[in-house]
C-alpha cells in the first residue's frame, strides 16, 4: 500500500481482510458468556467443597460406577461408529446408486431427531418384548435395560459425527494413489489397510473424538433404554440429575467437574495424536 | 521386454477415446507418446498398464498376453503426473512398498527390502532423505521418489504419465536429462506420455504422434520433425507456416504466381514450411512475396509476420537479427525445405482424410515431397 511513515505504535494494520478486531472481540465475548462462565461456575462451586469432600464424592462407588458406565459405553459406541461410519462414508463417496441421496440424508437424522424420541423408539425395539429384543432375549442376550442398550443409543446419536468428518476427506482422496498401489502389486486388502485407512486416520480420529464426547454427555436417549440401575446402567449425567433433585448441589457439581476433567484429558490426548499425525501427513 | 499393442480400441460410453491402435515397441526403447490433450495418449498408456481395460484388442508383453492379466500381475512401473506418493509413509517406506506387499513366499526379508530401497534412493540421487515424508520434499524430489518406487518392483516396462508436467521449467530440464541417464543405465523399456514436443524430441528414441484417438506417425525425432507424414504432425511438431497452393505445370502456384518450387501431380494442395528454413531473396522471379505486418524478436533471430496474396494468407519467417530485410515493408523469400500435402488433408480434416486407418501408421503419403539441397 502507500508508504505512510508510521509514527510510533499503531493498533490497526491495513489489511485486505478487515474486521479482525470486531470478529475476535465477538468470538471472545461469545465464548466467555456461553462456555467459560458456566464452566468457571462449575469449577468455583466444586472448589468450594474442599479437597476432602471432593475426593469423598469422587471416590463414592456409585459415582465411580456411573463414570465407568458413561465413559465405557461412549468409548465402545465411538469405536463401533468409527468402523461403521467409515463404511457408510465409503459407500456414499465411492458408489453411485439409486437412493444414495436418501441414505445421505438419513445419516443426518440423529442430529435432528429429539434424543428422547430416539431413546423411546430404541427401547421399544430392543426391549425383551420388542421385535428385535425378543429375538435376542430368546438367545439369552439382554439389550435394553443393560449395557448394550446404552451402547446402541450412543451409536445412534454418534454416527453422523464420524460420517460427516470422514466424508469430505474421503472425497479428496486421490484416485491415483490407489492406482499407484495397484501397479505396485498391492491387492485390495493391502490397498485398503496400508494406503487408504492410514490416509484417513486424522479425520477418523476427529470423528471418533466427536462421537465419544457426544456420547459421554448424552442424556435424553440413554435414560429410556438404560434401565438406570445404580452401579450397573446408571450414567453419570443421570446421577447428576438425581443429586440435583436431592438438592445436593455440591455433589452434582463435583461429578460434573470430574466428568469435565476426564473429558478434557481424553480430548487433549486425541488432539495430541492428531497434531502428531497432521505434522506427518499434511500437504502430501 | 518388447511391447506389442494390437488393434486396441477404447470407448468411454459412446465416445471412442482410441480407435484401433497398433504399435510395436522394441526392448529397451524409450518411447514418447506425444499429442494434444484428448488425443488418447494417456488412455493408451493406462491400457498398457492395465489401469483401463480395452474395448477390443490385445496388449502383449513379449509373448505374454498381458490383456488377460490384472494390473497387479502385469508388473509395470507407473509414474503419475502428480506423484501419487503415500504421504503417511517415509520415502524409504514408499520405495519399499511394492516389495513389502508381495505374497509372503516371494517377499524379501525386511532388511533386504530396506537395502534395496536405499540402493534405489542412491540411484535417484536422494541419499539421506529416506526418513523424510513426501510433504517435506520438493516437487522434483517427489517425482524422483515416485520413479524409485516404480523401479523397486523390477518392472517389465516403465510407464510415465506426463512425469514432468507439474514441475517448473528448470527442474523439468534437469529431470529430463536425468531420466535419460537412468534409462540408459537400467535399460528398462520405457513409455512416457507428454504434450511437450520439445521433451519428446529431446528424450525419446522414437516418438508416437497421436491425435483424436489415432496414431498419426511413429518415427525417430528426426523423422517426425523433418518428414512429417501428415499436416497435423507438421503443425504440431515444431513451428510451421502454411499456404494453400495449386500444383500445375510441375511446380507450385499461389494464385497466379509461380513460386519456383517444383512439384509433381496437379490440383489443390497445401504448402508447409518452417519459419527458420527460408531464404530471403532480393529479386523475385518465382518466389513468395509478402507485406510485413509485424516483427518480433526471438532469442537468436527476428520473426516477421507476413501477409501474402493481398492479406489472405498469413505466414511467419525468421530472418537474422542484422538482416536489412527486417526493416523493409515488402519481402521476398523462398522456403529451403518444405512439404506439400493434398488440400483435403488440410486443417482439422487431417484425420478425416484417412478413410481406413492402417494399423501401424495411419499416415497418407504426401502428394509431393521435395527438398532442395
Amino acid at each position: 500500500m502507500t508508504a505512510v511513515a508510521s509514527s510510533g505504535w499503531r493498533f490497526r494494520q491495513p489489511s485486505v481482510l478487515p474486521g479482525f478486531g470486531l470478529t475476535l472481540g465477538y468470538t471472545v465475548a461469545y465464548l466467555t458468556l456461553i462456555i467459560l462462565i458456566p464452566l468457571a461456575g462449575l469449577a468455583w462451586r466444586s472448589a468450594g467443597l474442599g479437597l476432602d469432600e471432593f475426593l469423598r464424592i469422587a471416590g463414592d462407588p456409585r459415582t465411580l460406577g456411573a463414570l465407568r458406565v458413561s465413559f465405557g459405553a461412549a468409548f465402545v459406541a465411538a469405536l463401533v461408529n468409527l468402523v461403521f461410519g467409515l463404511v457408510v462414508a465409503w459407500v456414499l463417496v465411492r458408489y453411485r446408486f439409486p437412493g444414495r441421496r436418501i441414505i445421505d440424508a438419513v445419516v443426518d437424522l440423529p442430529f435432528a431427531l429429539p434424543t428422547a424420541v430416539a431413546g423411546i423408539a430404541l427401547t421399544a425395539i430392543y426391549a425383551p418384548n420388542g421385535p428385535l429384543g425378543s429375538w435376542f432375549a430368546g438367545h439369552g442376550i439382554r439389550i435394553a435395560y443393560a449395557f448394550p442398550g446404552i451402547v446402541i443409543a450412543l451409536v445412534f446419536i454418534g454416527l453422523p459425527f464420524v460420517v460427516r468428518t470422514v466424508q469430505p476427506v474421503m472425497e479428496d482422496l486421490d484416485r491415483e494413489v490407489e492406482e499407484a498401489a495397484a501397479t505396485l502389486g498391492a491387492g485390495r486388502f493391502a490397498t485398503v489397510f496400508r494406503v487408504l485407512l492410514p490416509a484417513l486416520m486424522p479425520a477418523s480420529l476427529t470423528g471418533f473424538a466427536l462421537a465419544f464426547a457426544r456420547g459421554v454427555g448424552e442424556y435424553g436417549s440413554v435414560i429410556f433404554i438404560a434401565g438406570n440401575i445404580p452401579f450397573v446402567t446408571e450414567i453419570a449425567p443421570l446421577l447428576i440429575v438425581i443429586r440435583l433433585e436431592e438438592f445436593n448441589y455440591s455433589a452434582a457439581t463435583a461429578i460434573g467437574a470430574l466428568m469435565l476433567m476426564i473429558s478434557f484429558a481424553m480430548l487433549l490426548v486425541i488432539n495430541l495424536i492428531q497434531a502428531w499425525s497432521r505434522r506427518r501427513y499434511s500437504n502430501g | 521386454m518388447e511391447l506389442s499393442i494390437r488393434n486396441v480400441r477404447k470407448d468411454f460410453g459412446a465416445t471412442p477415446a482410441l480407435h484401433e491402435v497398433s504399435l510395436d515397441i522394441r526392448s529397451g526403447e524409450l518411447i514418447a507418446l506425444l499429442g494434444p490433450s484428448g488425443s488418447g495418449k494417456t488412455t493408451l498408456l493406462r491400457l498398457i498398464a492395465g489401469l483401463e481395460a480395452p474395448s477390443a484388442g490385445t496388449v502383449f508383453f513379449g509373448e505374454d498376453d498381458a490383456s488377460r492379466r490384472s494390473v497387479q500381475e502385469r508388473q509395470v512401473g507407473f509414474v503419475f503426473q502428480h506423484y501419487a506418493l503415500f504421504r503417511h509413509m517415509t520415502v524409504l517406506e514408499n520405495i519399499g512398498f511394492g516389495l513389502s506387499v508381495r505374497p509372503r513366499a516371494q517377499r524379501p526379508a525386511r532388511a533386504e527390502i530396506r537395502r534395496r530401497a536405499e540402493e534405489l534412493l542412491d540411484l535417484v540421487q536422494l541419499s539421506g532423505l529416506g526418513q523424510r515424508y513426501p510433504a517435506q520434499l520438493s516437487g522434483g524430489q517427489r517425482q524422483r521418489v515416485a520413479l524409485a518406487r516404480a523401479l523397486a518392483i523390477e518392472p517389465r516396462v516403465l510407464l510415465l504419465d506426463e512425469p514432468f508436467g507439474a514441475l517448473d521449467a528448470q527442474v523439468r530440464k534437469d529431470l529430463r536429462r536425468w531420466l535419460r541417464e537412468i534409462h540408459d543405465r537400467t535399460g528398462h523399456t520405457t513409455v512416457f506420455v507428454t504434450h511437450d514436443q520439445e521433451e519428446a524430441l529431446e528424450l525419446a528414441d522414437r516418438v508416437v504422434v497421436m491425435s483424436q484417438g489415432r496414431i498419426e506417425q511413429v518415427g525417430t525425432p528426426d523423422e517426425v520433425y523433418d518428414r512429417p507424414a501428415v499436416p497435423f504432425v507438421h503443425r504440431f511438431i515444431g513451428e510451421s507456416s502454411q499456404v494453400p497452393v495449386r500444383i500445375a505445370d510441375g511446380q507450385l502456384w499461389l494464385d497466379d504466381r509461380a513460386l519456383g518450387l517444383p512439384a509433381s501431380g496437379s490440383g489443390e494442395a497445401v504448402l508447409f514450411f518452417r519459419p527458420h528454413q527460408v531464404e530471403v531473396l532480393s529479386g523475385c522471379g518465382g518466389c513468395l512475396a509478402g507485406t510485413v505486418t509485424g516483427s518480433r524478436r526471438l532469442a537468436g533471430t527476428r520473426r516477421l509476420e507476413l501477409e501474402l496474396g493481398g492479406g489472405r494468407h498469413r505466414v511467419e519467417i525468421d530472418v537474422p537479427i542484422e538482416h536489412p530485410a527486417a526493416t523493409r515493408s515488402q519481402i521476398s523469400f523462398r522456403p529451403r525445405t518444405w512439404r506439400v500435402y493434398p488440400a483435403a488433408g488440410d486443417g482439422s480434416a487431417a484425420t478425416a482424410a484417412t478413410p481406413a486407418p492402417e494399423p501401424e501408421q495411419t499416415a497418407i503419403a504426401p502428394l509431393a515431397l521435395y527438398s532442395i539441397r
